[in-house]
């Protein structure tokens, strides 16, 4: 069954991807970028290691190109673009009424169970998406509106990867 | 002609530009909570052919942006050379999708979603996000002992119209129609798995023929060639090659090569046979028929790259700079009176009596040499003295500001 929205009922899919196709366009037509998220969680990330850890930071090319020197990792529109992104989900999740505590996970796993599975996810995700230089909205999103082959690439690698998966994880989701 | 994308800073300034991408990110964020996708039974349910959301946001979403950007592009509103196109890594792009798929189907969340789930007080995404960045740390721990790995099957700025040999118009209608076809698909899929299953409605059926319309329409725009572009700016352009404000004298161009604090590009654009016999230090050899290619490489030079189009005199020199600059590559200039001049300039008299030929034809070498020296002689890497008075020159290189963007979303 279709899964159901805590608060007011989700959008149409169909009216959903219209929404987001013309936000994606318009994007596009402003800034020459698209959409992503990966970028600012990462950035965020290298600030604090930054912070605490500045010595590091001149040792790895990869972390240096962010954050090197004088160069501040948060000074970048991504950040931006995510902190817009959790802003517009915190006032749609209130509008809808969907703001509330609570943890969604199949009916035949436990809580803490779920919390552990959604760490150990997170850091394959978090991993994946620095490798493949993008996630599904920078890359997958973007990428594939603009007709890019790698991203097009990509995006049929992480359906295949879930897709892989699924029978063996389905007792945590179902 | 291409008024978009913006140049936002130079318009709204540093945090003028910000606030742009905060309202963008904001309206990204409302959409996915919108669409259900802070809810990880919802997110995962598309793997268990339940609820098929994922695929149809994400797929509708990406056909109606696609048809919009290449009607925008075919109208010669937007630059599709100044948008960011993911540069393809082609097998550092599918293990990682491979990883990230496996890690949607154990944390039920993908970076985005996982931010509004975050914003819409689900503990599953806090978790979530908090395993991201575990997985960044490490990733910025152990690239450096796979780097070779990582920046691997690069194929640059690759796009799928390019990959099959046929126009965009060709490939875009094709997704268009593909893509319904399985939403089709996905509807009897939802039909027979769902015990709650609500049909699409009717108003779907409008889009999908508007969809389709417009892709037929860029079809039959077509994209614009290299020659439509040329057009577009001929006005503005023709005027700054008759003024002879992007032709660079000898003295700019040895001056040029020797500021650290600049990337000189130099592009030799003659015949080989011209290019064994004698070429200044460091230009590359590049025929007219590879420059279009090429000029996707250079967008994604740094900000302090300067090209500059050699050749003989200038003939063929401005013939490949308008190439260039109808592409969009910006900081492109020429030098002036081209290789001929070059040499006339830094040679001694010695020389130039010796192996000045009688008659030069136009857009030819105008001196010979004994054997093939290339850059092996004192004329192809001058030194450079900052204050000798015959080095004066009044400068013509101005850096534009970048307007290409070098990293998207997730850079």
């Amino acid at each position: 069954m279709s899964v159901q929205s805590p608060g007011k009922p989700y959008w149409n899919p169909y009216a959903a991807g219209i929404g987001l196709g013309v936000l994606l366009f318009i994007a596009f037509l402003i800034t020459g970028t698209g959409l992503g998220a990966s970028g600012g969680i990462n950035r965020v990330l290298v600030f604090f290691q930054n912070m605490f850890w500045p010595e590091h930071i001149d040792q790895v090319p990869y972390l240096l190109k962010m954050a090197g020197g004088e160069t501040n990792p948060l000074d970048s529109w991504i950040v931006f673009l995510t902190l817009g992104t959790v802003f517009g989900g915190f006032i749609s999740g209130k509008i809808g009424k969907r703001s509330i505590w609570e943890t969604n996970k199949g009916p035949n796993t436990t809580k803490h169970s779920r919390w552990v599975m959604a760490i150990i996810g997170g850091i394959f995700m978090g991993y994946g998406a620095r490798l493949a230089r993008g996630c599904t909205s920078g890359q997958a999103l973007s990428g594939g509106a603009v007709l890019s082959v790698g991203s097009w690439a990509f995006m049929f690698a992480v359906f295949a990867g879930a897709y892989l998966l699924a029978y063996s994880f389905r007792r945590f989701w179902n | 002609m291409f008024e978009f994308p913006l140049p936002l800073t130079e318009l709204f300034g540093h945090w003028g530009s910000y606030s742009v991408y905060f309202i963008i990110g904001g309206a990204f964020g409302f959409i996915l909570e919108s669409a259900g996708f802070g809810n990880s039974k919802k997110l995962a349910a598309q793997f268990y052919f339940k609820d098929l959301a994922v695929f149809k946001v994400m797929f509708t979403a990406i056909i109606t942006a696609m048809v919009l950007i290449f009607l925008a592009t075919a109208a010669g509103i937007l630059d599709y050379n100044l948008i960011w196109v993911p540069p393809t890594y082609l097998w550092p792009g599918i293990v990682g999708g491979l990883i990230m798929g496996v890690g949607f189907i154990i944390g039920g969340f993908c970076p985005g979603t996982s931010l509004v789930a975050v914003a819409t007080k689900k503990i599953d995404g806090m978790f979530f996000v908090f395993g991201v960045l575990i997985g960044i740390f490490l990733f910025g721990e152990t690239i450096a002992s796979y780097d070779v790995f990582f920046n691997s099957y690069f194929y640059g700025r690759f796009t799928l119209p390019e990959l099959f040999g046929l126009s965009y118009g060709t490939v875009i209608l094709a997704i268009v129609i593909i893509a319904i076809g399985i939403f089709l698909i996905a509807e009897q899929v939802e039909k027979s798995q769902s015990d709650n299953y609500q049909p699409m409605p009717k108003w779907t059926k409008a889009a999908a023929l508007g969809l389709v319309v417009i892709a037929v329409g860029v079809l039959s725009l077509g994209q614009p060639s290299n020659q439509d572009r040329w057009e577009g700016i001929a006005e503005v352009e023709q005027a700054r090659l008759d003024n002879r404000e992007v032709q660079v004298t000898p003295q700019e161009l040895l001056s040029l090569m020797n500021d650290t604090k600049l990337k000189p590009i130099l592009l030799d654009v003659r015949d080989e046979i011209d290019y064994n016999q004698f070429h200044i230090y460091g230009a590359q050899l590049t025929a007219m028929d590879d420059l279009l290619e090429l000029s996707e490489l250079l967008q994604l030079e740094p900000a302090n790259a300067v090209v500059v189009v050699i050749s003989n005199d200038e003939q063929r020199a401005t013939e490949a700079w308008k190439m260039l600059k109808a592409e969009s590559v910006p900081n492109i200039y020429m030098l002036e009176g081209g290789v001929n001049k070059w040499i006339k300039f830094f040679s001694d008299d010695d020389f130039l009596e010796k192996n000045a030929l009688a008659k030069v034809e136009k857009d030819c070498l105008a001196y010979q040499f004994d054997s093939a020296l290339g850059d092996r002689i004192a004329a192809a890497e001058p030194e450079y003295h900052k204050n000798d008075p015959h080095m004066m020159f009044k400068a013509k290189i101005k850096l534009q500001l970048k307007r290409a963007p070098t990293s998207g979303g997730c850079g």
